[in-house]
């Protein structure tokens, strides 16, 4: 089935099985490894992408669906080869991962946390992260990130939610 | 004894993990990440009983669809290979990738459907219809021990798979002289580490060539010569790739059925095969499930509240198959008195075959749960003399003076300052504050109450529980290895010779070489050869790295730079004694230097320049034994790990009588792991260990129907915990370096889990005192604590 997604900011074509999953077809059509597989029923957030702005479950969400919409991967958010957000330097600052397999989708939360709230507390980063398990941290360095970028982010001469691609307030 | 550098510019300095990078940018490289070109994909057929013969196997529609590659069944593949190691002397519980002949718990793979994609090979698996004749089973540990019960394996004869009783010291004597006795049963129940990422594995026979690839998401000793003796096929035909990232492992990541399974089938379709567990497959049939275990504790105490001897019965629960899972009862053996002067003890380890899915190792190897029951029996032996809790750890505890401390057990532990600890995190809590704040709850109508633990983390894993349990296993040594090269340009590259799985090996040995050579760590270059390119090594397991890994990484840059002393004294015509090294240039007497660039240029171009003895090239390498594993085990005793990290952990926790639903509202947690090479990642550990530590004691189990059936095999009902379950965790630290590593670090990858779950236990026993109400398993369900405290006001009631 011909579908038309728009994935990090790219237009694409894919010609996938009506059964297949947003998950599957970033993975294994697109080649966009980053988003990972944890349950594939919707409780850990290892698939979460972005869509359309909002932090989504991508192994809940079958491909097609996706039709016309706005997709952004963990490969979408570094600027540059080699070359990290701000979210992500965040995360190497106070080793907010371990294994980091649970990591995209972590840092695909915060940014979707921080492109509506510039300014969230512990507990508003610990509710934005609720819905992604993590086994190797116990979320304390996650949230220590997520609250650094903030910082940084507001602090910047470029206000959060704007540099995000978020709604102007 | 090893001669110790000082801790310096690198090593302890809060430096960034250098492997974040690229799992921040989703550049990671798992291993359903790996396009292998002509691969195929595995679905399992999985058993819907706990026991029954396999009468018939139907491939026939399944073969006829489109997208089928083959199906292959347990005769096929125990006819061609050979059974999975056991670690235990029990050659007829015998163990291959799908079941032969007989299925032995619900979820068992019965067969394998090969298929171009996995959507394919998922539906034609629906499509094999096997014909059973169901048997009878056993779930329970101590049904399963009874002489009648039903065996897993007949050929085996029982049930029984391990049954030892240790008897160290005067145990009998010193019950009689003791003034209390007092006993009792606890249960952990069946969880496990339960990785976010499943285990997968992809391998690919060249039969030119005659090597079997294999790329996998193990974290597991001696993987590639498992493999290979399976198959029946030379040790140098199998070739792990070492640089595949590993989405968490904690234990558990030790798919050797799936490896064989797939090897097999490589061999077989002459095409690469790729299995992917999906989380159902994982949670039933990983075979990964932790210790489930039963411990009858009797405790002989006098009224100052010393603690003289113990007698403790294990009995695990070992699930299907014997693996090397029942090795967890013999590594606590190595900590079997906590940190505490007991004088003699009686631990007698049972291990039983049940119809539920196989054990695998877990994040301390049978340590937590065994930390549970010995803190349970401080808190009881406490609450039956009135003495407080700490208090009577403080009366028990070895103190710093005494170490090197042996245990009645055989093991040194190599150093502590336990007391000091506890001071520390006491103050760091304002304990009056904190009791205060708990009564204050109370009076709001909550329950709530205060735990506290006290517990050791073995670490720098040998493997000396192997040849305890097993006489026939004459192991005694568990070394790592690193290799250091400069090349002709001047850099500087090591060596790691396993997988990670999170752990930050890189980041360790570029720290350790970069503060032994004076050269930025960031510049050292860090890479994995595969298997066949690689120096032995036994893996990340046993909190064991930051000592082996970091060791050899030390003494092989060591090596190195005793090489350019000597090169740069010889070149100099100076003597050794007379030149310093600072930063990578050698500096002699009268304004003599020599650089870097000249000693490399001497090294990989001048021969003629080099000294006798010395090896043009400038590489060194170093495979390092475990300090203080010299020996096999004696009449019963054995060296275990050579260092002894502490933790001493405070909980409160408070909730509603009514609904129970625990909430943590304050964890300081003192930790001692000697000298951090990483402050980052040591922080990482334990915060991690605690989380992991609060789903063990509060949320997370394998729990199974009458029926045989896993009743919680999805991530909805196997509950892990969340940002909101896991509270913020304040870290006290305390440095007593261990006196047997080169910069006297202890392990720290268990930190947190080995005491967490006991303290969370204490502290919701202290929230229900009122009550006189004791939890005796875990996890302690919000159902068991409404209940109880319903029970014992109805009685209050009633007797009003």
């Amino acid at each position: 089935m011909k579908t038309e997604l728009t994935v990090n900011g790219r237009a694409v074509t894919v010609d996938v099985e009506p059964r297949m999953t947003l998950l599957d077809c970033l993975r294994d059509e697109l080649d966009l490894k980053g988003t990972h597989a944890g349950c594939e029923h919707g409780v850990c957030g290892a698939c979460t992408v972005m869509v359309d702005g909002r932090a989504v479950r991508s192994c809940l969400m079958l491909a097609v669906q996706g039709d016309g919409l706005d997709i952004r991967t963990i490969e979408g958010f570094a600027p540059d080869a080699g070359e990290l957000s701000v979210v992500q330097d965040a995360f190497c600052e106070t080793h907010g991962l371990q294994c980091g397999y649970c990591t995209p989708g972590m840092i695909v939360a915060a940014h979707a946390l921080l492109s509506h709230n510039d300014e969230p507390s512990d507990e508003e980063i610990r509710d934005a992260i609720s819905g992604n398990i993590c086994r190797c941290t116990g979320y304390g360095q996650i949230v220590e990130a997520i609250r650094l970028a903030a910082e940084r982010m507001r602090q910047s001469n470029t206000r959060a939610f704007e540099a995000e691609g978020g709604e102007s307030a | 004894m090893t001669e110790q550098l000082r801790p310096g510019r690198f090593v302890s300095a809060n430096r960034r993990v250098r492997e974040d990078r690229r799992f921040v940018a989703g550049k990671g490289r798992f291993v359903a990440d790996l396009d292998i070109p002509g691969v195929a994909h595995v679905a399992l057929v999985a058993s819907q009983h706990p026991a029954a013969f396999i009468e018939e196997i139907d491939a026939s529609e399944a073969l006829a669809m489109p997208g089928v590659v083959g199906v292959l069944t347990g005769d096929e593949l125990a006819a061609s290979t050979d059974p999975l190691m056991n670690g235990l002397d029990t050659p007829h519980v015998r163990r291959f990738p799908l079941a032969v002949g007989q299925v032995r718990y619900a979820g068992e793979w019965v067969c394998a459907v090969v298929a171009e994609s996995r959507a394919l090979a998922e539906d034609a698996a629906e499509k094999v219809r096997v014909r059973y004749t169901k048997l009878g089973f056993v779930l329970d540990a101590e049904k399963a021990l009874q002489t009648d019960s039903t065996p897993v394996h007949p050929a085996h004869g029982s049930n029984v798979l391990l049954d030892k009783t240790f008897v160290w010291g005067e145990v009998e004597r010193d019950f009689e002289k003791a003034e209390e006795h007092l006993s009792f049963r606890v249960t952990w129940g069946r969880n496990s580490t339960v990785p976010i990422e499943t285990f997968g594995v992809v391998a690919k026979w060249d039969p030119w060539e005659q090597v079997l690839d294999v790329w996998a998401s193990i974290q597991m000793p001696k993987y590639s010569d498992q493999i290979a003796r399976a198959l029946r096929i030379p040790g140098n035909a199998v070739r792990v790739h070492y640089d595949v990232d590993v989405g968490g492992s904690y234990g558990v990541k030790r798919g050797i059925k799936h490896s064989v399974l797939v090897a097999y089938l490589a061999r077989k379709f002459g095409r690469p095969i790729r299995l992917i567990e999906d989380r159902i497959e994982n949670m039933r049939a990983g075979d990964a499930h932790g210790p489930e275990r039963i411990f009858d504790v009797d405790v002989a105490f006098d009224r100052d509240g010393r603690v003289r001897s113990m007698k403790m019965r294990a009995l695990d629960n070992a699930g299907a198959y014997a693996g090397r899972a029942p090795f967890q009862l013999g590594k606590p053996i190595g900590a079997i008195v906590g940190p505490y002067l007991i004088e003699s003890v009686q631990y007698h380890a049972v291990s039983v075959t049940t119809n539920k899915t196989v054990e695998e190792a877990v994040r301390g190897f049978g340590q937590s749960p065994t930390n549970y029951a010995i803190e349970t029996m401080m808190d009881r032996v406490a609450a039956h003399l009135g003495i407080d809790r700490i208090e009577i750890r403080r009366r028990n505890f070895i103190r710093h003076e005494q170490f090197p401390y042996t245990i009645p057990s055989g093991s040194t532990y190599d150093s502590g300052d336990y007391h000091v600890v506890v001071d520390k995190v006491l103050e760091a809590v304002d304990l009056p504050a904190l009791e205060a704040e708990r009564d204050r709850l109370r009076a709001e109508g909550l329950c709530a109450g205060i735990g506290v633990a006290a517990c050791l983390e073995p670490s720098g894993g040998n493997s000396s529980f192997e040849p305890l349990l097993n006489e026939k296993n004459r192991t005694s040594t568990w070394m790592e290895s690193c290799r250091v090269n400069v090349d002709g340009l001047g850099f500087v590259t090591a060596t790691v010779h396993t997988t990670s799985s999170g752990q930050g090996h890189e980041t360790l040995v570029s720290t350790v070489v970069g503060e032994v050579l004076e050269i930025d760590p960031d510049k050292i270059r860090v890479v994995r050869p595969d298997s066949l390119g690689s120096l032995p090594g036994n893996s990340p397991v046993g909190s064991r790295m930051a000592i082996m890994l970091g060791g050899a990484a030390a003494k092989a840059a060591e090596d190195l730079k005793g090489q350019i002393m000597r090169i740069a004294a010889h070149a100099l015509k100076v003597s050794e004694a007379s030149l310093v090294y600072r930063e990578g240039t050698i500096e002699g007497p009268d304004g003599l230097k020599l650089q870097w660039s000249d000693i490399v240029d001497i090294a990989h171009r001048r021969f003629h320049d080099l000294p006798p003895g010395v090896a043009p090239g400038l590489t060194a390498t170093h495979i390092l034994q475990v300090p203080t594993g010299r020996e096999l085990p004696k009449e019963g005793r054995a060296q275990m790990y050579p260092c002894h990290s502490f933790e001493f952990h405070v909980v409160l926790v408070a909730f509603d009588p009514v609904l129970a639903k625990p909430e943590i509202r304050r964890y300081v947690i003192g930790h001692d792991c000697g000298t951090v090479i990483n402050p980052h990642i040591v922080k990482g550990m334990t915060l991690g260990g605690i989380a992991h530590g609060i789903g063990a004691a509060l949320l997370e189990e394998f729990a199974y129907d009458e029926g045989g059936q896993l009743m919680t095999q999805s991530f909805l009902d196997y509950l892990m915990p969340s940002s909101h379950e896991v509270p913020a965790v304040e870290i006290v630290k305390h440095v007593t370096p261990s006196p047997y590593t080169v910069f006297g670090q202890k392990g720290s990858g268990e930190s947190g889990y080995l005491g967490a779950p006991a303290a969370i236990s204490g502290a919701m026993h202290d929230a229900v005192r009122a009550w006189g109400i004791t939890f005796d398993k875990l996890p302690i369900r919000m159902s068991t604590v409404s209940d109880k405290i319903a029970a014992a006001r109805e009685h209050d009631r009633k007797t009003a």
